[in-house]
């Protein structure tokens, strides 16, 4: 078998255990390819587990900006036993197996159709450090070091990561340093250097920027005027708590007093967490609460309240594999429902979708704005594929002439002027009425909040009119959500289709590249990228324009197309659904094949996919 | 229920307190609760104690869950926003609209299903925590609004109105809240304004969690024979370790009282409390003893009421959060988004 060539344009998987300090190293790796001006796409596969079980770090090399994930292994960096079959199994022929040759391996447990690197790295890590807990270490960066060799990275852009991480610290970074080029040096005297997949410079990286979506979104909420942060720990969103904190312990703390001017609380569950946000909103501050699945399930009865009670909160929705526990560390779309409709009786909620960290950024700013203006929850449906890794995108962008929108808020100085308050009357025929901040004005505008109905100057009525009345507004205020939720992304293609295909979130990456590949398969076909609901006319034209919808979704159960079906009234034979559910991020080749598979069953021939 | 407004005509002559505001000033619509409801009484209490303490009724937030007693924050208070929210859960966004504005006085109104059943969670977090509030459960042991089941606050062996016996244990809150930090902890007894009004007022003034459970009678549901939360038993029973006087700060303390039967409290603000001790040596500093005290007298069949517990220089979370002294609802941009400029130089970080 011929082994694969490939510059700038494969897959390493690292094949780790789970608490053996891997994780650095293996950044280590993808941000020196970066720094060549290469794009890197890597991912985290890891259990529910702190210390023990397999983990793997997949990173996708590539120079034309592919950030799906691809699917498949070119060089596998094997340094997990218990799951060696496994990842062997999933390198291309013709790829390579990195592994540690120290304890030989029986050689049933190799292939035959790949290249084998066999290098003794615990035996290189015994000879020079004595330590039990460097030599864990250090074992893992002299497998990056050897990398670099075999694959060409620049040792010296190496050199300045591992610089700028122990900045400060002479020690660590002579010790770091010295245990790069131990690895290095054994890679460049016992194999011919670079094999065939490598890595050159490029310049295809640019300004962009790598960051996780949680970290991104963390800063959305700084610049978007958050001071209020409640949450219960839960897997994949803790880290957007967590990265709220980091932030605005930097760039929100009073220069004179040091004061703080944010809270943040740890509640004791999910259901405090979001009481903490309404009650926080409903007295004036921007509030959100960051959760996945689980949390949203039991948030439900507060959601209704603040819908019906009309109380702006934000709620960040970091989507892991349902149902129940699920898999909680693996990512799915799969809460699209469950928050478009959360709560009993009759609701429905302002839900965004960001493609990548820049968006989540941009959607977490925008998400307070649009809770404030509608007064009512909104969701910002990211995952953990978008929110738990670094992924490469554009620069974050502020306006400084930007205003915060906080909505229709009757001011004292309004109350003062004479101005008829009436909390829930629709003065602007918007569905949106004026709410006060408890403590305004003596004698005006003092209202009592409830979950049960009420008639327009919020005094409770059971009288069926006025709660009509009330519903009716709140479908007006829907309406009113469709102007200003982001709008649709069209991606059309050349010639228009009489196909299109409909995706969202972090489909993105593997949706852009199958487009490609459908198109050089002769398969072009248009796309519209979804990022809030509810739908603007823009996503009703292009299901309307189309012959035929694909809706490609990482859930079972087609949700986004129920929604489509349900809120614009479409006949479900025009959709047909690309599903990808197992818990690893969809990936542009299945995209593509099951796209090409169903326009073949569907009776759509090639030709009839162009017009 | 039905939603009646009263009359705004004020007599000339009614008393008007150091703001110029008249009692009815803090009133509220006209309660819908059946009628002897140990909750009116209570409501009328809480009218009272901030007449009486001079307090700008828009300036409190009231707040509560569902049930019988979370319906009174309708009867007070009228010029005060207020919000009624799901059950058993008033302490969270209790929470959350105080960390959104300290300079509000918070007063949230449960019962004893809303607190001791459903939201046992959030009445013990929302304590700890030192939320400054004033947390009132009007305790009568019993469902009302369903009709009549018992709650986790019911006696073992008291009777229900069909003559069912319960066989669960009981949840003493005054007890949860002694051992989960309350700075505040008293109960008090619908029918005892006496010792209710000044207890009010002084959990208003403490500036940290203040928890009142005040026994509340149910007429329709809990105030038969072989209830022990009926007006009956609760009178035969009632061990009262103090009755309070109050002293706002920013008035001259001038007492009547002979001074071998006070105790004088300071409070944070600058107000004393006054204990008019009825039982031997009770010291409302000491949590432990009054854990034991209490316990002592719940074993004889006695209910003790008054002040169990104050600490003098409570910490409240606003403190242990180290927020700014402005309310965090009233910053803006400029306060709180870090501009352009610095977004840059978070992109150069990432690169």
């Amino acid at each position: 078998m011929k082994p694969i060539e490939a510059e700038n344009d494969f897959v390493v998987r690292f094949a780790n255990v789970n608490g053996s300090g891997s994780a650095s190293a293996n950044l280590l790796f993808a941000k020196s390819i970066l720094r060549m001006g290469i794009p890197v796409s890597p991912r985290n596969i890891f259990p529910s587990n702190i210390q023990g079980l397999p983990t793997w770090y997949e990173v996708r090399v590539s120079e034309q900006g592919w950030l799906g994930r691809r699917g498949g292994i070119d060089l596998l960096v094997a340094m997990n036993p218990e799951t060696w079959d496994q990842d062997l199994a999933e390198i291309e022929p013709g790829g390579y197996l990195f592994y540690d040759s120290t304890k030989p391996m029986p050689l049933a447990k190799f292939r035959d159709d790949i290249q084998v690197i066999g290098i003794p790295l615990t035996q290189i890590c015994n000879m020079h450090y004595t330590d039990v807990r460097q030599r864990q270490l250090f074992k893992n960066i002299i497998y990056i070091g050897a990398l670099a060799a075999l694959l060409d990275i620049d040792f010296e852009v190496m050199q300045n990561l591992v610089s700028e991480q122990y900045k400060g610290k002479e020690t660590l970074l002579e010790s770091n340093i010295q245990a790069i080029q131990l690895g290095r040096d054994y890679a460049l005297s016992e194999f011919d250097c670079p094999i065939g997949i490598r890595v050159s410079e490029g310049l295809s990286v640019g300004e962009k920027i790598f960051i996780e979506g949680n970290s991104a979104a963390a800063l959305g909420a700084v610049y978007g005027g958050a001071t209020v942060a409640t949450w219960y720990p839960i897997t994949p969103s803790s880290s957007l708590a967590e990265a709220f904190e980091l932030h605005c312990k930097k760039y929100r703390h009073d220069p004179d007093t040091d004061a703080a001017r944010y809270a943040i609380l740890q509640a004791e569950d999910e259901l405090a967490a979001i009481g903490m946000v309404i009650g926080a909103a409903w007295n004036g501050a921007r509030a959100f609460t960051a959760t996945s699945g689980p949390g949203i399930s039991l948030m439900q009865e507060f959601i209704g309240f603040a819908y019906f009670a009309e109380i702006p909160a934000v709620i960040f929705d970091i989507q892991r594999g349902g149902p129940s526990t699920g898999m909680p560390t693996r990512t799915q779309q799969s809460d699209i429902l469950l928050c478009a409709y959360a709560s009993h009786g009759d609701t429905k909620h302002v839900l965004l979708f960001p493609q990548d960290p820049k968006e989540a950024f941009e959607m977490s700013a925008a998400a307070f704005d649009l809770a404030d203006r509608l007064q009512t929850p909104v969701f910002v449906m990211m995952d953990l594929d978008i929110g738990m890794n670094q992924r490469l995108c554009d620069p974050l962008e502020w306006d400084d002439g930007r205003r915060y929108d906080r909505g229709k808020v009757m001011t004292r100085e309004m109350l003062e002027r004479g101005e008829e308050f009436a909390r829930y009357l629709d003065v602007e025929n918007d569905g949106i009425a004026y709410r006060t901040y408890p403590g305004t004005h003596p004698t005006e505008g003092a209202y009592f909040t409830r979950g049960t109905t009420k008639d327009s100057q919020a005094k409770y009525s059971e009288a069926g009119p006025d709660y009509v009345e009330n519903m009716q507004r709140l479908l007006r205020k829907f309406d009113t959500a469709k102007e200003l939720v982001p709008k649709p992304v069209r991606q059309w293609n050349d010639p228009p289709s009489k196909c299109g295909v409909i995706y969202y979130g972090s489909t993105s990456p593997a949706m852009i590249e199958a487009f490609e590949a459908l198109k050089t398969g002769g398969l072009g076909i248009d796309g519209l990228r979804i990022r809030a609901f509810p739908f603007g006319d823009e996503v009703e034209n292009f299901i309307r324009n189309h012959q035929h919808v694909f809706i490609v979704e990482q859930n079972r159960d087609a949700q986004m197309r129920s929604l489509l079906v349900n809120e614009l009234g479409m006949d479900p034979a025009k959709f047909t659904s690309v599903l990808h559910y197992d818990g690893t991020p969809i990936t542009a080749r299945f995209i593509a094949s099951e796209i090409a598979q169903k326009l073949v069953v569907t009776g759509e021939s090639r030709s009839a996919a162009a017009t | 229920m039905t939603y009646i407004s009263k009359p705004k005509l004020h007599h000339p002559k009614l008393p008007v307190n150091a703001l110029g505001y008249t009692r009815r000033d803090y009133e509220g619509a006209v309660s819908t609760l059946c009628a002897g409801c140990g909750h009116d009484s209570i409501s009328a209490g809480i009218i009272q104690a901030f007449f009486d303490l001079s307090i700008e009724p828009h300036r409190v937030a009231k707040l509560s869950g569902i049930g019988c007693s979370s319906k009174t924050p309708s009867y007070f208070l009228g010029s005060s926003h207020g919000l009624n929210s799901v059950h058993g859960r008033m302490p969270s966004v209790l929470t959350g609209a105080n960390l959104a504005n300290r300079d509000l006085i918070y007063i949230g109104v449960s019962g004893d299903g809303d607190s001791a059943s459903i939201g046992l969670g959030q009445f013990a977090h929302s304590l700890r925590r030192g939320v400054n509030m004033i947390y009132i459960v009007e305790n009568n042991g019993v469902y009302g609004l369903t009709k009549g089941q018992f709650s986790a606050t019911a006696d073992t062996g008291t009777k229900s109105k069909r003559g069912v016996e319960n066989k669960d244990g009981a949840i003493d809150l005054v007890a949860l809240a002694l051992q989960l930090g309350a700075t505040f902890v008293a109960r008090g007894f619908s029918g005892d304004k006496e010792q209710l009004i000044p207890l009010i007022k002084a959990a208003i003034e403490h500036q940290g969690a203040a928890f009142l459970d005040i026994i509340s009678p149910c007429v329709a549901f809990n105030n038969h024979s072989g209830s022990t939360k009926s007006y009956d038993y609760i009178r035969e029973h009632n061990e009262i370790v103090n009755r309070l006087d109050f002293m706002p700060g920013r008035e001259t303390i001038t007492t009547e009282y002979k001074a071998g039967s006070l105790r004088e409290i300071t409070q944070h603000d600058g107000s004393v409390l006054k204990l008019r001790k009825l039982a031997n040596d009770f010291d409302a500093h000491d949590p432990t003893a009054s854990m034991t005290y209490l316990h002592e007298r719940a074993h004889q069949g006695e209910i003790v009421t008054g002040l169990l517990y104050i600490k003098s220089e409570p910490e409240e979370l606003h403190q242990h959060l180290k927020t700014v002294d402005a309310a965090l609802n009233s910053l803006g941009e400029k306060e709180l988004c870090p501009g352009h400029t610095t977004l840059e130089t978070i992109n150069d970080t990432l690169r």
